[in-house]
């Protein structure tokens, strides 16, 4: 169970003379829930799309699942889940469509497909409403669905950016048992946040300022050597000293 | 192969769903075609005319009922002056002017020649040209019955006139519909080919969904496939409608084989999915698609030579119109439908095209990137 699945050594990407990542070092092992904090403008976003092959890292090295984020980019993508926090379902598909489309795309076959779409949407409680549009689920279920959609193809990483953005606490509650349950399938889930409640759910957390990482361990041991009481107050502290505003 | 089915099942149904592609796929060739080749009328009828007659002869009058009976010209003023007539001009109400000065019969008589001023408003070019050449065609006309009348007249000596007759191949009758139409056709499809597959691809930029696909093993080449595909097809139902439409409204029947539109018709749409989808590598927002893409669009139908002969261009822009697929479907369309040529005739016009299908999809394909 302890194998790394997420390897990032030095990792840097630099868009002209800004560094938006800068010298990024970790390891999260399989089945992990990783929570990787930061505020707006951290570099969080551009560290994700190295790992899933987006963008091409200045320098540094990094593997996802035992690949090679600079050359092994395709097998990645294979063995990853994504979910942005953009809305990433077709809205003039129904649900059961975005299902069907996305398990095709990762190359699952019709037969599984089949089998794996009802007991889903029972999960879900979407069952009255697999043959609707998208567009007409409300944002939580969207984003549950969207979250299924991410980890259906039963991938060995989820990268997860700001899932839970504009979700009442009650369906973010939810959306979280649904992260429990990948994690507990050996799913590593690797989570960015604004929410340091959430933070609390993390087995461990990083924190980064202004491209690098400053803070890395279990949210208790965080609390513990920041003397605070909460993980808000964990990342006020570091986060105060941030140059960098807003993205 | 298995991830093209998916890509295309939900293209598919994406369409279907979405009533202004429907609409534009299927009912935009019926009014297109029902309603341009009438506004779009090469004729020129009623061309508004002001006569000056210094003269008020029989002669003069004579010309004056001759002119206004041909059915091209409205008599609209009827100036004392040539410059009273220029103020019909300038207000609009007179296209053309013509001048008869004072004597005019009598010089015709006795001297065996007249003289007459025609005065044209140049500012819409088409109308002046031809109201132009129409009204020195019936002064000629006129210039003939007169000498025709005063044969019998013994002392007359008949000058020998050199009549110029002309026919018009393939298209007898002069109908501008017969090459107005394949030639709509064309426009018609170049719309679906470039808009639609641009917009298409842009739209999920902009939604965020290409993020996902992004994200996931697809190919590139698999995607891009999945987006080609579905607008060839839609292309080629149009190209279907509109030649039902031509061939029951306007009884426009190909005299070439129909086998050979639709093969070039492939190989144009092929051309055109690229540019689109060219467009939609450069372009972030789907105002942007559209921008680029209008302007793209006019340099392909302006240079197309729908609207004005190629052969008559300057050299530079004839330049242009070979790298310019609508320029070449356009003139096969003609040379197929109204002369019947086979496949040796446009044999150098598919190779081009073909040559700038792999143009501009492998520069598409080389733009568009999955990582930056």
């Amino acid at each position: 169970m302890n194998e790394p699945v997420i390897i990032a050594n030095k990792l840097t990407k630099r868009f002209g003379d800004f560094t938006a990542t800068n010298e990024i070092s970790f390891e999260v092992k399989k089945g992990e829930i990783f929570g990787f904090l930061g505020a707006n403008g951290a570099g969080k976003t551009t560290a994700i799309r190295m790992f899933c092959g987006l963008l091409l890292p200045s320098s540094g090295s990094a593997t996802v699942a035992g690949f090679d984020v600079f050359k092994q980019t395709e097998l990645i993508k294979q063995n990853i889940g994504y979910m942005s926090q953009k809305f990433s379902l077709y809205e003039d598909l129904t649900v059961k469509e975005n299902i069907r489309f996305y398990a095709g795309i990762y190359g699952m076959s019709r037969r599984l497909i089949k089998e794996k779409t009802g007991p889903l949407l029972k999960q879900l409680n979407l069952l009255s409403e697999a043959n609707m549009l998208v567009k007409s689920l409300p944002l939580g279920w969207k984003q549950k669905l969207a979250f299924s959609v991410a980890v259906f193809h039963e991938p060995k990483v989820v990268f997860l950016d700001e899932p839970t953005g504009g979700v009442d606490p009650i369906t973010r509650r939810e959306f979280w048992n649904l992260i429990f349950q990948a994690a507990e399938r050996g799913i590593t889930v690797f989570v960015t946040t604004h929410y340091m409640d959430e933070a609390e759910y993390c087995n461990r957390v990083s924190i980064m300022v202004d491209g690098k990482i400053e803070a890395l361990d279990t949210p208790r041991k965080l609390k513990q050597s920041f003397n605070a009481l909460s993980m808000d107050e964990v990342f006020l502290q570091l986060a105060r000293g941030a140059k960098r505003a807003g993205d | 192969m298995n991830q093209l089915l998916f890509l295309l099942e939900k293209e598919f149904r994406q369409v279907f769903r979405n009533p202004a592609i429907l609409r534009s796929v299927l009912v935009m060739p019926f009014i297109q075609l029902l309603v341009f080749p009438f506004a779009a009328n090469y004729e020129v009828k009623n061309v508004l005319l002001s006569i000056v007659d210094h003269d008020h002869s029989s002669y003069s009058k004579k010309f004056i009922s001759k002119i206004t009976s041909t059915g091209y010209f409205k008599l609209t003023d009827y100036s004392p002056s040539y410059n009273k007539a220029m103020e019909a001009i300038e207000s609009d109400k007179a296209d053309l002017i013509i001048e008869i000065p004072p004597g005019f019969e009598k010089e015709l008589v006795k001297e065996n020649k007249s003289k007459m001023l025609l005065a044209v408003n140049a500012v819409n070019g088409t109308k002046a040209n031809l109201g132009g050449a129409y009204a020195v065609n019936i002064i000629r006309d006129f210039n003939q019955e007169i000498q025709v009348e005063w044969m019998t007249f013994p002392s007359f000596n008949a000058i020998p006139a050199i009549e110029i007759t002309s026919s018009n191949w393939y298209n007898p009758t002069m109908n501008y519909k017969d090459f107005m139409v394949p030639g709509i056709l064309v426009t018609l499809l170049t719309m679906i080919g470039t808009f639609l597959s641009a917009l298409n691809i842009v739209q999920e930029k902009e939604i965020g969904t290409i993020e996902q696909i992004n994200v996931s093993p697809i190919a590139k080449s698999t995607f891009i496939l999945g987006k080609l595909i579905p607008f060839w097809i839609m292309g080629l139902v149009t190209l279907t409608i509109g030649l039902l439409v031509s061939r029951f409204f306007y009884q426009i029947v190909s005299i070439g084989n129909i086998g050979l539109i639709y093969l070039f018709a492939m190989v144009f749409l092929l051309a055109l999915l690229g540019v689109g989808l060219l467009i939609s590598t450069f372009a972030e927002t789907q105002t942007q698609a559209t921008f680029v893409g209008f302007f793209v669009m006019m340099i392909f139908m302006l240079l197309g030579g729908l609207y004005t002969s190629i052969d008559s261009m300057p050299e530079w822009a004839k330049w242009i119109t070979k790298i310019n697929p609508v320029a070449y479907f356009i003139e096969v369309m003609r040379m197929i439908v109204l002369k019947g040529s086979g496949f040796a005739a446009i044999k150098y016009h598919l190779l081009s095209v073909l040559g700038l299908a792999v143009v501009f999809n492998s520069w598409a394909i080389w733009n568009y990137r999955k990582r930056s």
